[in-house]
């Protein structure tokens, strides 16, 4: 990709304070996100991947947590230290957020046209009578049936994958360049997985969108992203796009935790590959690579430095790891 | 082999009161018609999306939520009917494990307390033999005994599930009702989990009701599979089989939907229409009909019967109207 970058994080670190000491729940984290693109960020629960996605729509939460070093560049704009209330024209115009859960984000209180058309009357300057339209037209894109008459429903009237399709259409209603969408299918049920999926990348093109998606499913990391970014104790552990990462995946980490899903159609009933132990505690990281201990390919030096990624961001694929799983044709 | 569980046109409504008498307006189906058996050391997989009924069934088995209707037989011995105190006895036979490790563990109880638990209330062994039972059983789930002592906040979800697991087995159950075992768990440690619940099966004999709306990991544990749709049992074959072969379109929606790690693979998916009906107001006739993309005329109008188009070594039962 030879286009400059919509989103460019460089070195992002953001810690948060706790009783126990400070932790660095993200370290040095650089990535781009080009226009059109889909980025996928990939891990277990505690890698950083959600805090990834809120630093860049300055949703992280201060105290206990802060961003403490690093940029986030979107457009050539600098968006980390920009105050409060700038940060407000940016969200949902240009940067959007769909949230995991669809009833958190929205208000029992209000109808769903009442929500919507606040964010259309406050961003694009509508009159009640065209955001009204504007609302209808966004709920019929998103695939809601009898949108007229479901636009004057209360939130609780929807079922769960309905829900989910007004946060979407609210999250488009501006037609902001990136959508950062945390784990956005992970609440619903398979079928309903598989239509808002759907529904999500057809909009992605329609609107000529970027979108960061956030997920721990490596399946929907598959069939909707270009590139993915694997993370793992908040850095880095591999980027690549999707073909070469889940063909020949290289750090010992992503190759472990492909192989450790069950898959349908591949019926045996042995024992799955698991990664032994856990996840280390993040107040109390090894100095070297933080995956060492639970890594097959350990050698000494892995204890000694963390490894950086190899190559430049014009790579196809990169990974962090001393000892990376060899390619095979 | 010999058969452990049979469930014969189990039932489990829920009257739904309303108005200002509290009269019954209507029931909710949660469990509809369903009859299988199980053999021991098999496991059964139940799938469906959520409200299909597959957890109430595992609760109507156990007897946790009074069937409304039809048999549970367990060794021969018919539940529904039991006295209270027979049930009691037969409770040691048959445990669950549940999904969220967070709040099926007391918080204010040590590993040892809730692991002994069950061996005080079915008077099981002198106190020493019962410090002694929860130490081997932490050892068969993968735990060092020095946790003994230990609160559940001070584990991971996973070793939480172990905690569980080994409550489940203190009474050496030959029936395990796992209600989405792995569900709240990150797939490294789920890998674990799943290892560990297969080599329990393996080592003790152990049947399992293995309850997920997850199909791969269903797929990977189970023996026979059984899909629930609206309270109903819609398809029930061997796993190799479902998989293979599955018939019911509903089946093959559900299957067609998971999205598989593997960006060669194009997927044909079958994308449904519309949501899950309200369970208190299902469609007449087959309980899937209004989004079933073969739908025929006689689907809105009759029940379709439970049919069999395997073998008479697999069975492999469907109940839709494109088999009869």
């Amino acid at each position: 990709m030879s286009e400059k970058p919509l989103l460019r994080v460089r070195d992002l670190i953001v810690e948060f304070s706790t009783e126990r000491g400070v932790v660095r729940a993200v370290d040095r984290v650089s990535f781009d996100v080009f226009p059109n693109e889909t980025l996928g960020l990939v891990g277990e629960s505690g890698c950083g991947k959600t805090v990834t996605g809120l630093s860049i729509l300055g949703l992280i939460p201060t105290p206990p947590g802060r961003i403490a070093g690093g940029s986030i560049q979107l457009d050539g704009h600098e968006l980390v230290g920009l105050p409060e209330a700038e940060f407000r024209r940016i969200r949902g115009r240009d940067v959007a957020m769909i949230f995991q859960e669809p009833m958190t984000a929205l208000n029992p209180v209000f109808t769903i046209g009442n929500q919507m058309m606040d964010v259309l009357r406050r961003y694009k300057g509508l009159t009640r009578r065209q955001s009204r339209a504007a609302a209808i037209e966004l709920l019929a894109k998103v695939g809601i049936p009898a949108p007229e008459r479901r636009i004057d429903e209360y939130p609780h009237q929807l079922s769960g994958g309905m829900r989910q399709r007004v946060v979407i259409a609210m999250a488009l209603s501006c037609g902001p360049k990136l959508i950062v969408a945390d784990e956005p299918t992970t609440a619903l049920d398979v079928t309903t997985q598989a239509q808002v999926l759907e529904q999500i990348v057809k909009l992605q093109h329609e609107f000529r969108m970027s979108m960061i998606l956030v997920t721990h499913d490596l399946g929907v990391v598959a069939e909707t992203c270009h590139r993915a970014i694997v993370m793992y104790c908040g850095r880095i552990a591999e980027k690549a796009e999707i073909g070469p990462l889940f063909g020949t995946p290289r750090h010992p980490y992503t190759v472990g935790l492909l192989q450790s899903i069950p898959r349908v159609g591949a019926h045996e009933k042995e024992d799955l590959a698991v990664i032994p132990g856990m996840v280390p505690d993040l107040l109390h990281l090894p100095r070297g690579c933080r995956f060492a201990d639970r890594c097959s390919r350990r050698e000494r030096d892995c204890e000694e430095a963390l490894p950086e990624l190899d190559g430049d961001e014009t790579s196809a694929a990169r990974v962090a790891c001393f000892h990376p799983v060899e390619r095979m044709s | 082999m010999t058969r452990l569980l049979e469930v014969r046109n189990l039932q489990k409504h829920f009257p739904v009161r309303g108005g200002f008498l509290r009269r019954v307006v209507a029931q909710v189906k949660a469990v509809d018609d369903v009859s299988f058996t199980l053999e021991s050391s098999k496991t059964l997989g139940l799938v469906g999306e959520s409200g299909c009924g597959k957890s109430t069934l595992g609760r109507a088995i156990l007897q946790l939520q009074k069937p409304t209707g039809g048999q549970v037989i367990l060794e021969g011995e018919e539940l529904t009917t039991a006295s209270p105190t027979r049930m009691l006895q037969m409770r040691r036979e048959m445990q669950i494990i549940f999904q969220d490790p967070f709040a099926s563990l007391s918080p204010r109880r040590t590993v040892a307390q809730t692991i002994r638990e069950p061996l005080e209330v079915h008077r099981i062994g002198t106190p020493a033999e019962r410090n002694h039972k929860v130490e081997e059983l932490l050892q068969v789930v993968g735990m060092r005994t020095n946790v003994l002592d230990r609160y559940p906040h001070e584990f991971s979800g996973g070793q939480r599930q172990r905690i569980g697991i080994a409550r489940a087995l203190a009474l050496n159950p030959k029936l395990i009702v796992a209600d989405e075992p792995v569900s709240a768990l990150d797939v490294s440690v789920r890998a674990q989990v799943l290892n560990l619940i297969a080599r329990l099966q393996r080592e003790h004999g152990i049947a399992f009701l293995f309850i997920s709306h997850d199909l791969s990991v269903v797929e990977h544990v189970s023996d026979h599979v059984g899909v629930m749709y609206l309270g109903k049992l819609v398809e029930l074959a061997p796993s190799r089989e479902i998989y293979r072969d599955p018939r019911h379109p509903y089946t093959q929606a559900l299957l067609s939907a998971v999205p598989v790690p593997d960006p060669t693979r194009k997927s044909r998916r079958i994308v449904l229409t519309g949501d899950v009906p309200s369970p208190m107001n299902p469609p007449p006739g087959c309980p899937f009909h209004k989004r079933c993309p073969k739908v025929m005329d006689v689907c809105s109008k009759v029940i379709p019967p439970v049919v069999d188009v395997g073998s008479a070594a697999a069975p492999h039962r469907v109940a839709c109207h494109l088999h009869t």
